[in-house]
Formats: C-alpha cells, sequence, structure tokens
C-alpha cells in the first residue's frame, strides 16, 4: 500500500503521544493551577514504572493488574512530598522550585540505581498484547492499539470530570484565577493536593505503560522530562485539551523525525519548542 | 549592606567604603597560591576549580544579579570550548588568540539569543534557555566534520604561551594560566558590579515591573549583560580545551549547565564570590568522591541540593553572612 | 498649541466582555492639580496603565504635550517626562534608598549603562540622589534596606523614585493608601510641595486630601467618565452623591 508507512508512522507517534499525554497532564495541571514548577514529576513516573517491574518479576503478577498499582504508588508518594517538603516553596522563587525538584530527581535516579542497578528492565505483557493486529490494511501493534485505548480513555475521563463534577470546576476555578477562587470558598490547597497526587499517579501509570514502548533504567526520571516539559510549555498551562494536542505533536513530530530524517535527530523537536513558545509563550492553549 | 546611619553622613564616602577591597577578598585571592606550594600534585585539579569557578562567575552575572535563571548557559562554554579547539587543530594554537575567539564567538552568540532572551521570563524562559542548549548540543552532534561529534574533537594541539612556556604535566602552567585569567576577568566582573550598570541589574532583579517605570531600557540591559555573560563563559571554555587538549560534547551538554547553577546556588548567587566558592566546594567534593560509582554521586548531589534549598536558600556565602551579622549583634 | 500637558482621546480597553476603559476624553492642562476619584473598580489605575505603556489600548490616542504617545514605549515615556507612581509600593527590596533614587537619576542621565567605572565616580548623580531624599525626609535612613522602612517611609520613597525622574506629568496611585494618620503628614507636605510646574494627576479614596489638593475632579464610574469639574461642582453633583451613596462631601 502507497500509504502504509505513512499510516503506519502516524499511527505509533499518536500512540507514542498518548504516552506522552499521560506523562505530562498532570504536570500541566498543577503548574497552571500553584505555579508550582515540580521537575521532579519524571520521577514519580519511574516510581510506577519501578513498581509495575518489581510486581510482575518478582512476585509474578499479571501485568495489566500492576497498572492501579503503579498509579497507587505514585499518588502516595507525591502527597507524602506534598506535605513534608513541596508545601513550603509555594511561595518560593522559580529557581528554588527547581533547584529541590532537581534535586529530588537526582535522589530518585541514585536510588533507582542503587536497588535496581543501571540495567533496562522488562515486563511481561498478555500474549494478546504482543505481536500486531490487522487494521483497515495496516498493521498495528497490539501493545500500541491498548496504549491509545487507555490514552483516549483517560483523557475523556478527565476531561468529564473536569466539565462535570464539582471538583472539576474547582480545579477550573482555581487554575484560571487562585486568588478568586480562594475568595470564592474554595479550599484551593485541598483541590490542589488531590490534583496532584491525581497527576503524580497518571505519571506513574504512565511510566509503567512506557516500560514496553522505551524501557527502564534509573535514567528515566531525566530523559523523558525533557519532553514532559515540552509538551507542557507547548500545550499550556493547566490545560488538559492543550497537554492532549502538545503530547500527540510532539509525539507524531519525533516519530515521523525519526523515521525519515533520522540525522537530523531531536533538532525538530527543540526547534519546534522554541519557535512555538516564542510565539505563544503561554503555549498553545494557555492563558495570558 | 546596610550600615547604621552614624557611619557616613557623606553619601559619597559610603558608597566608597562599599567598593573598597576588604581585608577577607585579599586574602582569599592570596589564597588561591596556596595549591604551588601545598598541593602541587593537585595543579590539574585546582585549574579546573578555577575554570568552573570562572564559568559560574559568568552565570552569576545573568542569574545572580540579573535574575535570569538560564539552565542552558553551557552553551557558551562549549561554544568557547570548541572555538578555541578547532582554531588550534588549524594551527592557531597560540592560547590568547584561542581565548580572544572563544570570547567574541560565545559573546556573539550570546548577543544573538540576548533578543529572544530579553523578552521572556518565569517557565518560558528556563525552557528557551533549555531549549537553546539541546539545539546546540544536537547541530554540534551533527556536525561531525566540524566538531568530531561524539567522538570528540581529534588534533587539538596544546600551544605555547607568549610562543614559549609550555603547558607541562603536573599542571603548573595551566593552573598559573588559569588563575591568571580568572583573577584579571574577576577584577573586570568586580569593577561593573560596582558601577552604575551593576545597580541597574540589580533594580532588574528586585523589580523588573519598576524599571521601564523610571525610565530604564530593561531589554537594552539584559542584552548587554547576556552577552558579556556569554563572552565570559566562552573565555572560560577555551582555557579547559587549552589546558586539557581536549574537547568533546559533554562542554554543551545539560548535565553541565545544570550542575553550574547548582554550583552557583551552593555558593550563594548575587555575592560576587558564591561562584568561587561554590565551585571549590563542589569540585573538592567531586574529587573525593569520585572513587564511588555515579548513581551515589547523584543521590548525595540530590540530598545537597535539597538541603541547600530548604535550609541555606542563599547559599554557602548567606549562611556565612547571616552567622556574621547575628554574631555582631545582629543589630541590622 | 493646545497647551494640555497631557491628553486623551477615545480610550478604549476590554478584557473580553469586561469593558475597563470606554471612550476616555481627557485634557488636562500644564500645571494644575487634577484629582480622580470614583468606586473601587471604576478602572482609575487601569487608566494610568493605559497612560504610562503598561496595558496597551483597543483604540484611541494619547498625547504627551502635543506629542502622540501612543506607540512608544513606557520607559521611553518615562524619559519625555510622564511618570507614575504605584499603588501598592513596587520597591527594590534589597537596595537600599540612595542606591534605589540613584539608580533612578542614573537611568534619567543615560549613564545606567556605563560599567567601566565605580558609582562613586558619578558623585552628582548621587548628590542629586541624596537631596531628592532629604527633600522628603528620608535622608537619616538612606543606607537602609528598603524593605526594612516603615511602610509611610515606603510611600515616600515611591515618590523620591518619581521625582528623581524630573517628571513633568505626574500620576499619583492612591499615594496615601495604607499610610497610618500618624505618618502621613510627611506624605502630605511632600505632595503639596511638588513645583507647580509639575502637573499632577492623584487618584485617590480620602475626600479630605482630594478637596485639600485638587483644584480639578475628575469621577470615574464603570470604565467611563461620569463628570469632571472643580470641588464645588463635583461635592453638588447629584449624580455623584449617588455613586458614592451618601459619601462624604464638606
Amino acid at each position: 500500500m502507497a500509504f502504509g508507512p505513512i499510516f503506519g508512522v502516524l499511527f505509533d507517534g499518536f500512540a507514542y503521544g498518548m504516552l506522552l499525554f499521560l506523562l505530562s497532564v498532570g504536570l500541566s495541571v498543577t503548574l497552571g493551577m500553584m505555579n508550582f514548577v515540580n521537575l521532579a514529576h519524571c520521577a514519580f513516573a519511574m516510581l510506577g514504572g519501578y513498581t509495575s517491574v518489581t510486581l510482575t518479576n518478582v512476585y509474578g503478577w499479571p501485568f495489566l493488574a500492576t497498572l492501579p498499582l503503579a498509579f497507587l504508588a505514585a499518588a502516595a508518594a507525591s502527597v507524602v512530598f506534598e506535605r513534608t517538603l513541596y508545601r513550603r516553596l509555594y511561595r518560593a522563587s522559580e529557581l528554588d522550585q527547581v533547584l529541590l525538584t532537581i534535586g529530588l530527581t537526582f535522589v530518585a535516579v541514585g536510588a533507582a540505581a542503587y536497588v535496581f542497578g543501571t540495567i533496562q528492565q522488562h515486563v511481561r505483557t498478555p500474549s494478546y498484547m504482543r505481536g500486531s493486529i490487522d487494521v483497515l490494511g495496516a498493521n498495528l501493534g497490539a501493545y500500541r492499539l491498548f496504549l491509545v485505548g487507555v490514552g483516549l480513555a483517560i483523557m475523556l475521563l478527565l476531561v468529564l470530570m473536569l466539565e462535570y463534577t464539582r471538583f472539576g470546576a474547582q480545579v477550573r476555578a482555581a487554575v484560571d484565577n487562585q486568588r478568586m477562587a480562594r475568595g470564592l470558598g474554595i479550599n484551593v490547597d485541598l483541590a490542589f493536593a488531590v490534583t496532584f497526587a491525581l497527576g503524580s499517579g497518571l505519571a506513574g501509570l504512565g511510566g509503567a505503560l512506557a516500560i514496553e514502548v522505551v524501557g527502564l533504567d534509573p535514567a528515566f526520571a531525566f530523559a523523558f522530562l525533557v519532553y514532559v516539559l515540552i509538551v507542557v510549555s507547548v500545550g499550556g498551562l493547566g490545560s488538559v485539551g492543550g497537554s492532549f494536542a502538545a503530547a500527540v505533536l510532539l509525539g507524531i513530530t519525533d516519530i515521523a523525525g525519526k523515521y525519515y530524517v533520522p540525522e537530523v535527530g531531536a533538532f525538530l523537536i527543540y526547534l519546534m519548542m522554541v519557535v512555538l513558545l516564542m510565539w505563544r509563550p503561554a503555549g498553545l492553549f494557555g492563558r495570558r | 549592606m546596610t550600615a547604621t546611619s552614624t557611619a557616613a553622613f557623606d553619601p559619597n564616602l559610603h558608597l566608597q567604603a562599599q567598593t573598597r577591597w576588604r581585608p577577607i577578598e585579599v586574602a582569599f585571592w592570596a589564597a588561591t597560591l596556596l595549591p604551588f606550594v601545598l598541593f602541587p600534585n593537585h595543579l590539574v585539579l585546582a585549574s579546573q576549580i578555577a575554570i568552573t569557578a570562572l564559568f559560574a562567575l559568568s552565570l552569576d552575572l545573568i542569574l545572580g544579579y540579573a535574575g535570569i535563571v538560564s539552565l542552558g548557559h553551557a552553551a557558551f562554554f562549549g561554544l568557547g570550548a570548541y572555538t578555541a579547539g578547532i582554531l588550534s587543530k588549524y594551527g592557531f594554537s597560540d592560547p590568547l588568540l584561542g581565548l580572544l575567539a572563544g570570547a567574541a564567538v560565545a559573546g556573539l552568540a550570546g548577543y544573538a539569543t540576548s533578543f529572544i532572551i530579553a523578552r521572556f521570563r518565569h517557565l518560558p524562559l528556563i525552557m528557551i534557555t533549555m531549549g537553546l542548549g539541546f539545539l546546540l548540543l544536537e547541530a554540534a552532534n551533527s556536525a561531525e566534520w566540524l566538531t568530531g561529534g561524539s567522538d570528540g574533537l581529534q588534533g587539538v594541539r596544546k600551544g605555547r604561551l607568549f610562543g614559549t612556556i609550555a603547558f607541562d604535566l603536573y599542571g603548573y602552567t595551566a593552573y598559573a594560566y588559569a588563575l591568571i585569567v580568572l583573577f584579571v576577568v574577576f577584577l573586570a566582573v568586580r569593577r561593573l558590579i560596582n558601577s552604575p550598570f551593576g545597580l541597574s541589574l540589580r533594580g532588574i532583579r528586585e523589580n523588573s515591573v519598576r524599571m521601564p517605570a523610571i525610565g530604564a531600557p530593561s531589554r537594552a540591559h539584559i542584552r548587554k549583560i547576556y552577552t558579556i555573560s556569554a563572552a565570559i563563559a566562552g573565555i572560560a571554555g577555551a582555557v579547559l580545551t587549552q589546558t586539557t587538549a581536549t574537547v568533546s560534547l559533554g562542554v554543551l551538554d545539560f548535565q553541565r549547565s545544570a550542575e553550574i547553577v547548582i554550583i552557583l546556588v551552593l555558593g550563594g548567587a548575587g555575592r560576587l564570590y558564591g561562584g568561587l566558592v561554590g565551585a571549590i566546594i563542589f569540585m573538592v567534593a567531586r574529587d573525593q568522591f569520585s572513587g564511588i560509582a555515579p548513581q551515589y554521586w547523584y543521590f548525595w548531589i540530590g540530598a545537597l541540593l535539597v538541603a541547600v534549598v530548604m535550609l541555606l536558600p542563599n547559599g554557602v556565602l548567606g549562611g556565612l553572612a547571616k552567622l556574621g551579622s547575628r554574631w555582631r549583634g545582629g543589630s541590622s | 498649541m493646545s497647551g494640555a500637558a497631557l491628553s486623551t482621546q477615545g480610550l478604549d480597553k476590554r478584557f473580553g466582555s469586561l469593558v475597563v476603559a470606554s471612550d476616555i476624553n481627557l485634557t488636562i492642562p500644564q500645571g494644575v492639580r487634577y484629582a480622580l476619584i470614583g468606586p473601587n473598580g471604576a478602572g482609575k489605575t487601569t487608566l494610568i496603565n493605559l497612560i504610562t505603556g503598561m496595558l496597551r489600548p483597543d483604540a484611541g490616542k494619547i498625547l504627551l504635550g502635543d506629542a502622540d504617545i501612543t506607540a512608544v514605549r513606557p520607559d521611553a515615556r518615562v524619559k519625555r517626562g510622564l511618570v507614575r507612581t504605584f499603588q501598592i509600593n513596587a520597591l527594590f527590596p534589597h537596595l537600599n534608598a540612595l542606591e534605589a533614587v540613584t539608580l533612578a537619576v542614573c537611568e534619567r542621565r543615560g549613564v545606567a549603562g556605563q560599567w567601566w567605572k565605580p558609582l562613586p565616580a558619578y558623585g552628582e548623580a548621587v548628590d542629586e540622589a541624596y537631596a531628592i531624599l532629604r527633600s522628603l525626609l528620608l535622608d537619616a535612613d538612606c543606607y537602609r534596606l528598603t524593605r526594612e522602612l516603615a511602610y509611610g517611609q515606603q510611600r515616600l520613597l515611591e515618590i523620591a523614585l518619581a521625582l528623581a525622574t524630573r517628571p513633568k506629568v505626574l500620576l499619583l496611585d492612591e499615594p496615601a493608601a495604607g499610610v497610618p494618620r500618624e505618618e502621613s503628614a510627611g506624605l502630605f507636605t511632600a505632595i503639596a510641595g511638588l513645583s507647580k510646574d509639575i502637573t499632577v494627576l492623584f487618584i485617590e479614596h480620602d475626600m479630605d486630601i482630594v478637596f485639600r489638593f485638587a483644584r480639578r475632579i475628575i469621577v470615574m464610574v464603570g470604565g467611563r467618565i461620569l463628570v469632571e469639574g472643580t470641588p464645588q461642582e463635583i461635592a453638588a453633583d447629584a449624580r455623584v452623591r449617588e455613586v458614592y451613596l451618601g459619601g462624604d462631601a464638606p
């Protein structure tokens, strides 16, 4: 088929974008709500990944069953750090927040290397997720189809939650104008704590799902931080839809770039980010 | 610096007292000569410290004094390093020439990017500096014909100072050279900090909204300091190439950009000597711990960073200053 | 020659559906003291932001004297003599008062970009800064960090910074805001002592100050200018009384 490769590349890119979406949406919303720069976000993702690895390889759990645990482990860890360290720096300078969270990431990387070693980790995915499925004449990877399904489902859930629940309304209000939200009696701190846990949990889920696609080793926390930051700044702070769009854009650009112009490498990605940020500093869907 | 109002009624005298050399500064620079006598086997490390200190000093100008957070400053360090290396490869290995060329190339790049930098703040600025740093790294990686790619630059030659003095194996020349370059640039930076321009930089850092309201062309000021800072970073990179006769992509990577921010914050940003103090502490610690595996290094650096941010927000020098004022009776 | 120090024509500004300024036409003659009053949210500070260039208008023109400054950058407007102070202190916390005012003086003199001579070499600028501080009775504390000054002193420093730029038109945004009665005497003396060459427009809520210092009053409500006149006319105006719901008028 003449258009076969393009469709395959697009699909792979889209699936990769779903992964990036899961990894990034939490950071985007919490940044938009509290303006707190949490560069340790991908460390939580890494935690989710290692949780999944431990459960499948050491305790023999089926892969799908580990996913909720990956979510919960990352969410729980984020609550601990938010209570102890993060909340002291809500009013601190950006630089302090950047340095604290980079420091935490370093600690996480060192700890992961100590406990798990620096080798690449693998998980045993169920047999029906390996191989590919024929869809309309194109060979699509089964696992990637699963990724797309999960990504879209989560996206839908998030949008529904934001639009139709009271909690979602509170989140939207706090992202829009924190001071006014407090003035209206909304418990912004609680809303933020819950959102932060939710976002970190999603990152943990993303980390677990990523193992099959990009592998897992202690360098994950930094390697994906750059991509996540690109998605967040391009998509706009506090915007679920923006994160989705930016993640898909980044995923497709990255895969297509590697396929069609491999010599250029990641140059395209960074160029795109810099240009987009200069055009719209608040991101594609951000405010102000 | 605060002083009680009974001292120096004449404002000019007061300001002059501020800019005078303090005894501890003289002691510091005298102490930099000690390695020749006390640690003759560690002069290579000492020259590395001097180079890092110069790099940190360049970052202090934009981060400590103008308040610009950059996670991509290694770009200019790397530009200076590669410029000196490429020049020496093609026969122009005179160190001073390499210095000037490194400063010029890095400064030019700084000037060009300053137009972008001056227009943004907060997270977009951090992201853009990171992005530009990565862009340059990727470009350097791809341009193998010029940079040698991931293998590093081949054929770098060590030049002779003034045509006669060679860089010896023990590092005597290297340390002397690096130290002198550091000191000369430091003198210029010190002068800059104490000038009206230095005052306007601090104004930008303290309240960037107020600056235009008093008629300050903030963007022009930022462009100027960014260019100067880039040039100095380029000088540091050039010295590294000239003293080690190697250049590789590591001079440009994100880790180097992040490290220099950590070093500066550790020492205390905006205090002129913060970068120097931070460089000494960091590099000595790294040398001491070089035997252990890299992952443990990461762990402890991370823990140190967390401790500094939570407990010592103004770095070592800030902490010392607070201790000092409390000791003196803390009336200010 | 219009003779007006500052004038605006048809200024409009809206944020989405929120109209913060609608068809603002002002003409302020040279040397006259104007007060700008109105309920909270009327758009007074927004108007100052528009005039000084911190906000860009959707439509309309701003003229300083005869020159159209609508497209001029904020710092360039200051260089031409259009200066404002801030309702909430916008000072330099870790600079001392002398440094802050010296900075403003150096910027005005165009030497703030020079980096090769130390500050003490600019003795004239320093002396000028010190003189301004002394005229506002801040000289005794001029070596103290701004963040350590009393609130009333900080408000005076706001004015000192503005004076250092040698304004022709001075926009004061609630100069006495938040200053306790005991400290405001120095502030009033300073405002009263402003040179008659300077055209002043100040926003104020305290009607005592307004009626004492203003020769003409502009009333703004909901982004529009309701009425303009002498203090007597404004005090007698029924619409103004209604807007303030029986607010005090002598």
